[in-house]
């Protein structure tokens, strides 16, 4: 494709998104007004389930198909990342044992910060159907705070903290079970992901039935995912050399 | 409340700008992070927490550090690919 095919493709596709976004824009409800026909929809629906965070409700219930595209799109997004950074034939690996210094003042917040950061990770999973977050939020946030074990000591450390075969395993068991799980709901309910749980009462922790279980497994996907991800970098630039040096 | 949306959009803008005028790309990671806490201070001001919990953890921590992680990978890489060459 020459450079000014390019252009005129970019042109046309350009210009007809441009004309359909403002077109969609305008027939926007407007900002700041007390006029929302989603929420009028959301709020009820979500109240009729027992689920005190409406979000969730909306996430893992009323579109519950559509986190499940999304969650299929983030283990296929994984497994190709994985398989482009994997190392090649002429690469080994190996552990570098020096990887430079760590400021002390960079150690101490990374050390107390880890228990905080992955406490609140599983209070965000465990309280999606109630407070704000849910099994993406608190996955990411797991995932995110177990490396500062690598910020504030060291690559073996982390190495040793997440077994990388076992986060695999939980990205593939969080993505079957909110297969599995739907396909309960199609089972019992006639719908797949239909809501085959008692509901409990509204705002209680063990409530919102279906949502709360599949934003955990969400979460172990997530954590899953992220932690394989990262790890697949983390391989590339720490412990994988060329063959000859 | 209509003021705080203001000042938190502005600041986005400006955050933005910074992102896209940084010189190179390991600079852009971490004005991208400043960038992602910008946008979790304007979702909490409209009302989003969801949103601004997934913000805070994508866009200010993972998406930078993959950035830099994939920098340094390619320039381990080109490095390399340059000795060989000699």
């Amino acid at each position: 494709m020459t450079r000014l095919t390019r252009l005129i493709l970019f042109a046309l596709g350009g210009t007809v998104m441009a004309v359909a976004f403002v077109l969609a824009a305008l027939d926007l409800p407007h900002f700041g007004t007390s006029y929302h026909p989603y929420r009028d929809l959301a709020v009820p629906a979500a109240v009729q389930h027992h689920t005190a965070n409406v979000v969730s409700a909306v996430n893992f219930d009323q579109r519950a198909i559509d986190t499940f595209g999304e969650e299929s799109i983030l283990i296929a997004s994984v497994v190709g990342a994985a398989a482009l950074l994997r190392p090649s034939k002429e690469e080994t690996e190996r552990l570098v044992p020096d990887l430079g210094r760590t400021l002390q003042s960079t150690r101490l917040i990374g050390y107390v910060l880890l228990p905080v950061t992955l406490v609140i990770g599983f209070d965000v999973v465990l309280h999606g159907g109630v407070t704000p977050g849910g099994g993406f939020q608190g996955g990411v946030v797991l995932a995110t705070g177990l490396h500062l074990l690598y910020v504030a000591g060291s690559y073996p450390a982390l190495d040793r903290l997440r077994p990388v075969t076992t986060f695999e395993i939980a990205d593939s068991v969080g993505a079957a079970g909110f297969a599995v799980i739907g396909l309960i709901g199609l089972a019992s309910t006639g719908a797949f992901l239909g809501d085959f749980l008692p509901q409990g009462a509204l705002g209680q922790i063990v409530s919102t039935g279906t949502v709360q279980v599949l934003s955990g497994v969400v979460g172990v996907e997530v954590v899953g995912g992220m932690v394989v991800l990262l790890s697949r970098f983390f391989e590339q630039e720490i412990t994988v050399q060329t063959g000859d040096d | 409340m209509t003021a705080l949306v203001v000042v938190a959009l502005t600041v986005v803008a400006l955050a933005g700008t910074a992102v896209v005028l940084a010189d190179a790309p390991e600079r852009q990671a971490v004005s991208l992070s400043v960038f992602g806490t910008t946008l979790v201070i304007l979702f909490v001001v409209l009302q989003a927490p969801d949103v601004a919990l997934s913000e805070l953890g994508v866009g200010t921590a993972i998406v930078p550090l993959m950035v830099m992680l994939t920098i340094r990978t390619m320039r381990k890489d080109r490095a390399r690919d340059h000795e060989e060459d000699e």
